[in-house]
């Protein structure tokens, strides 16, 4: 008499989104679609060069135009103390630019007026007076010893250089080096690429004097955590600020930091008390915003004649644009890179990494991954491929040598994480037999005879999803845990909420399958709210897949600790102790009598009309979950490519996926981010950049030059599960939001290259746009992506 | 979206959409399908004073061939209805073959032969064809009608020649006097991308021998590039064996002024465009065998 797990839409149901019954109909609420009462309209100015002297601002025509109501220049932020922001790496950020403008596109002054037209009009009527200085665009540029200096804003700052970090074993690293066979290099550049949500960011701010109440309905993954970072930078009461973050139109790790145009709509409200609209263009997404990745990944490895690896050293040189706004845990300089190889076993490794500031837009957001976990594996597989290589052994074969087998877990990285499940060479069995494995290299053969070019390439990675443990991971000290807060109502249906925020990832329909695999209460029956801070409980947000592995954790167990109450009704109810209880989806009864028992519906009635002496009224829980560890997801990718000799233009013939994420709560939705995500990667590797000309114009400030693909050219992919549960989470269940972006570049790279290496050629640089594979065809010769690009 | 401030006329026939032209002195723009005039008032590089929106105005939407076979295309055909047309796949093969290039489907939705050949964008796929087919621009203004030479309308970077109060109302395009053949390639990161580098053949074939050959590029100049004397040098009274394909390409690769950039170096664009006028003339050769 239990209820049907999959019919009341329990785990592993593929149930239709919920959410998409007003996505599709364009009933979606974002921040833009949020009118108030009064409200005015922001729009910033940006700096039109990329290193420059601001030696005058005026602003006296902007305020002439009927409709202004203010104009905003660093000059008055600095005023209020309000002209720089701390940024989530322990930086400051300029929130308008006071003495310089650092990158094209950096926020120079803001009109506030009655209509976005206005605004616009009066801000190309602010006269900005620059004096150029020279640019750098590239961290080679930025170590020169005559370098300008970006940051003269900062005390201690001699040179432009971040940071210089490092971790593994260096001694045990240089040992296995020499006792080498075989030493294997290689050099890559993982290009800036942009999460490019198609909502941008934006903020209203509404300001209420007489209250003191600041509500700031805004575009962000971790309402939280802002609400903290406005009440430190605003100084403003905590229980005083209102983060709301309705819908939003992607985020993938864009919508993570604290933007200046947040920071001026709210001080703008401040001074007009007036609630203040700012709404990002795509141009202004796509140019200030959080950008992902912009490293050059050096690599080396000590390898045994038979293929062993010995040990492996990497060198990381990133570009932070003109501030360190890096979103990652605070211990982690370079985020999780250290994350790389963690699915081979290898017995000593060493990372260094140094960081600099370059005249670009700041970021380094973790572009749907969790903190450079995508350029760690994407560097991993590069690595391989060419180590493979370097050996004259098969790609599959060298990975299954080394990959970490099923019965050493738990496992012990080099770089110290703790790696605790998997199966991978069964994923890799999968995919070799799904792309034809063992017939492919006769195929190459032939195909080559015949003038055509094939290529095959793997790509294979675990990744560290699920930040925290509180012990290692926090953001500006605030611990990385999650948090879920269930009310079950009177006739059994429930209020789910909790830290995170849904940016597409299908919260509103997983949440309540998992309430429903714990309670049995139908998973329609479950109304699932996050975003706003008066009403959520306090987490960090959602991002670095965490939400499954952390506040889907906290949901079970919130659901778990209403069944324990629920139990104690029962008990009541059936008049029986409640050792004689047992319970089976949906429904107590008593041990030994399967035909008397109660519903979990029956219990939430009770807990409200008939609840046993002395227990508590109500039905609900809130539970903050701290996860013991990480969740180590595994991926197994293989791609194979045919390249045209002629042009340079390749085209994705088959691709398949193994993906091993643990326990999967609904099939469809993970399909749909590994599909998702496999889009991104081939985009990455196929047409997608943003890069800089030597003046630091931004190339990629518009979606004719940053190319989203669409289903035209989007190869298909063919999907294979594997399911390795888990061993921590309470329902198996692992990250699976990145797997594909993650894991995907390489397999795409690593084909394109197997076709065309036999010219000597070892590295073409993403993205493999035609020309580049083309050149590296001519010539048997490396091809680099490193700004800046000549534009005659 | 926020442009700059402008009027909206809608008029309903052509001598109301002329007279408003006229009136504006310059400062009117028209609006067809708005796929490059809207992006450019967002941006505002445009800032007309007046959008004379014509597609209220009737009998501009058709496209058809005349009985000596000249195709005929309205001011609001929309690319798609060449995609789909019925009529031009063999009269009109160039044009044919790259109806499904241009732009991304939702774009073709909208966006219109005609405006695409009077923006005069250096990456427009239309302008090519048209100037490799020997085409016209019927322009209409206050004085009435005038036919003029592709070649001298589009003139060089987003300018065309219309003066201030015509409109161009139709496009003219001849047929071949023998058999028509040709193709369109096109190299694009991505569909709905503009050319890295296209080229456009046209030939009027006379059993197998070239009776006239029309060539011309995109994306690789300033400007929309004539290739026709290029090609019609190496092809005219030939037929097309494999030396005179490779003498065509390369003699067409002459003309290109590609420029580097991030798609590629200026060797790279003008290899491409060898590349697709002898792809296009191969493919042209060998279907010929095959009929044969
Ligand atoms: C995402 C995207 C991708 C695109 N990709 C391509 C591509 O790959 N290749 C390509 O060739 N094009 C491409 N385009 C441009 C597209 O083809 C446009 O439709 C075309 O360039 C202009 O046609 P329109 O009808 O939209 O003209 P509009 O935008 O309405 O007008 C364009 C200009 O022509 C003038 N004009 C229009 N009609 C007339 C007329 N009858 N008489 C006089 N003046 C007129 C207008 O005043 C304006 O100056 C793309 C556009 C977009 C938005």
């Amino acid at each position: 008499m239990s209820v049907d797990e999959i019919k009341i839409g329990g785990m592993g149901a593929s149930r239709r989104r919920v959410e998409d019954n007003r996505f599709i109909r364009g009933k979606g609420k974002y921040v833009d679609d949020v009118v108030l009462p009064g409200m005015l309209h922001m729009e910033i100015l940006r700096a039109d060069v990329a290193h420059a002297r601001i030696k005058s601002i005026d602003t006296s025509a902007a305020w002439e135009v009927p409709g202004v109501r203010l104009v905003l220049t660093g000059e008055m932020m600095a005023a209020r103390n309000l002209a720089w922001m701390p940024t989530l790496s322990y930086d400051t950020q300029a929130v308008l630019a006071t003495d310089k403008v650092r990158f094209q596109g950096q926020e120079v002054a803001a009109v506030i007026a009655d209509d976005p037209y206005i605004a616009k009009d009066a801000c190309a009527k602010i006269v900005v007076e620059y004096e150029a200085l020279p640019v750098i665009v590239n961290p080679d540029q930025a170590q020169s010893p005559d370098a300008p200096l970006i940051r003269d804003d900062k005390e201690n700052q001699p040179t432009n250089k971040i940071f210089d970090w490092e971790i593994g074993d260096k001694s045990g690293t240089d040992k296995a080096f020499e006792e080498a066979d075989v030493i294997s290099t290689i050099d890559l550049h993982y290009p800036r690429s942009h999460p490019s949500p198609l909502e941008p960011c934006g903020s209203i701010a509404d300001y209420d004097r007489s209250t003191g109440k600041l509500t700031v309905y805004m575009t962000t993954q971790a309402p939280h955590i802002i609400r903290a970072a406005v009440a430190m930078v605003a100084e403003l009461p905590e229980h005083q600020i209102r983060i709301i973050s309705p819908d939003l139109g992607g985020g993938f790790g864009n919508k993570v930091p604290v933007y200046p145009g947040y920071v001026i709509s709210i001080l703008a409200s401040i001074l007009t008390e007036r609630p203040v609209k700012w709404i990002e263009d795509k141009t202004g997404n796509l140019i200030s915003t959080g950008f992902g990745r912009d490293v050059y990944l050096q690599g080396q490895m000590a390898l045994r004649k038979d293929g062993k690896i010995l040990g492996m050293r990497m060198h990381t040189i990133s570009d932070h644009g003109a501030f360190y706004a890096d979103a990652q845990p605070t211990k982690f300089k370079i985020g999780l890179m250290h994350s790389t190889f963690a699915c081979y076993d290898v017995p000593a490794a060493h990372l260094t990494s140094t960081g600099y500031y370059t005249n670009k837009a700041p970021g380094g957001v973790a572009y749907r991954c969790s903190f450079r976990v995508t350029e760690a594996m994407f560097f991993q597989e590069r690595m391989m491929h060419a180590a493979a290589n370097d050996l004259g052994m098969d790609q599959a074969e060298f990975r299954r040598v080394n990959l970490v087998k099923d019965d050493m877990f738990p496992y012990r990285t080099a770089f110290g994480f703790l790696t605790d499940s998997g199966q991978y060479d069964k994923c890799m069995q999968v995919g070799m037999e799904a792309i034809g494995y063992d017939t492919f290299k006769e195929e190459q053969e032939e195909a080559r005879k015949r003038g055509r070019l094939l290529g095959l390439g793997i790509s294979t990675m675990t990744e560290p999803l699920g930040a925290g443990n509180s012990r290692e991971y926090d953001i500006l000290g605030i611990k990385m845990f999650d948090s879920a807060e269930l009310r079950v109502h009177m006739t059994g249906k429930a209020i789910l909420r909790t830290g995170a925020k849904t940016q597409g990832q299908g919260h509103e329909t997983t949440w309540a399958q998992i309430v429903a695999h714990e309670l049995g209460i139908p998973a329609d029956d479950i109304v699932v709210e996050e975003g706003d801070t008066d009403t959520a409980p306090f987490g960090m947000g959602t991002y670095a897949s965490r939400s499954t592995p952390v506040a889907g954790a906290a949901v079970a167990m919130a659901a778990r600790k209403v069944r324990a109450k629920a139990r104690k009704i029962a008990a009541h109810l059936l008049e029986v102790s409640e050792e004689d209880i047992e319970w089976e989806l949906g429904r107590f009864y008593v041990r030994g009598n399967h035909d008397r028992g109660v519903t979990i519906q029956d219990c939430a009635l009770a807990a409200y009309s008939n609840m046993p002496d002395g227990m508590e009224p109500g039905l609900e829980n809130v539970s903050y979950y701290d996860p013991p560890n990480l969740t180590w997801p595994f991926a197994a990718y293989f791609c194979k490519v045919e390249v045209d000799p002629a042009t340079g233009v390749w085209d994705v013939l088959k691709f398949v996926a193994v993906d091993d994420c643990g326990v999967r709560i609904n099939p469809m939705i993970v399909e749909g981010q590994v599909m998702g995500g496999l889009t991104e990667a081939y985009a990455m590797a196929n047409m997608q950049y943003i890069t800089f000309d030597e003046s630091g114009n931004c190339i990629g400030s518009n979606y004719m030059d940053y190319l989203l693909p669409t289903a035209w050219e989007t190869p298909g992919f063919e999907l294979h599960e594997v399911v390795t549960p888990c061993p921590h989470h309470p329902i198996g269940a692992k990250g699976i939001g990145e797997c594909a972006t993650v894991a995907g570049p390489a397999a795409f790279v690593n084909a394109v290259m197997n076709a065309i290496e036999h010219t000597g050629v070892r590295n073409v640089d993403m993205p493999l746009q035609p020309n580049r594979v083309f050149e590296a065809l001519q010539t048997g010769q490396d091809v680099s992506g490193m700004p800046p690009v000549k534009v005659e | 979206m926020y442009p700059s401030r402008f009027a909206y006329e809608a008029p309903t026939s052509l001598a109301e959409a002329i007279a408003i032209l006229d009136r504006s002195g310059g400062e009117a723009k028209i609006l067809a399908g708005g796929q490059s005039l809207v992006p450019m008032l967002k941006l505002r590089f445009a800032a007309p004073g007046t959008l004379v929106d014509i597609n209220n105005i009737p009998g501009l939407g058709e496209h058809w061939l005349d009985k000596d076979g000249t195709l005929h295309i309205g001011a609001l055909v929309r690319h798609e209805d060449l995609e789909y047309s019925t009529v031009i796949a063999d009269s009109h093969p160039t044009l044919a073959a790259a109806a499904e290039l241009v732009a991304d489907p939702i774009v073709r939705t909208r966006g219109t032969f005609v405006g695409s050949v009077c923006h005069a964008d250096p990456q427009g796929d239309w302008a090519a064809t048209m100037v490799a087919s020997g085409g016209q621009i019927i322009a209409q203004g206050p004085n009435g009608r005038r036919a003029i030479d592709v070649r001298e309308f589009v003139l060089g970077p987003f300018t065309n020649a219309l003066a201030y109060n015509e409109i161009a109302v139709e496009a003219v395009i001849p047929p071949a006097t023998g058999t028509a053949k040709g193709g369109y390639l096109k190299l694009e990161r991505r569909v709905g991308d503009f050319a890295t580098a296209s080229v456009a053949v046209n030939l009027d074939m006379h059993g197998d021998t070239v009776h006239r050959a029309g060539c011309a590029l995109a994306g690789v100049g300033g400007r929309t590039i004539d290739a026709n004397d290029a090609i019609n040098g190496a092809l005219k009274g030939k037929t097309l064996t494999p030396e005179n394909i490779e003498a065509a390409a390369d003699a067409v690769a002459a003309m290109a002024e590609p420029r580097s950039d991030h798609r590629g170096s200026a060797d790279y664009k003008r290899h491409i465009v060898k590349t697709f006028v002898s792809r296009i003339l191969s493919n042209i050769a060998h279907s010929e065998q095959k009929a044969a």
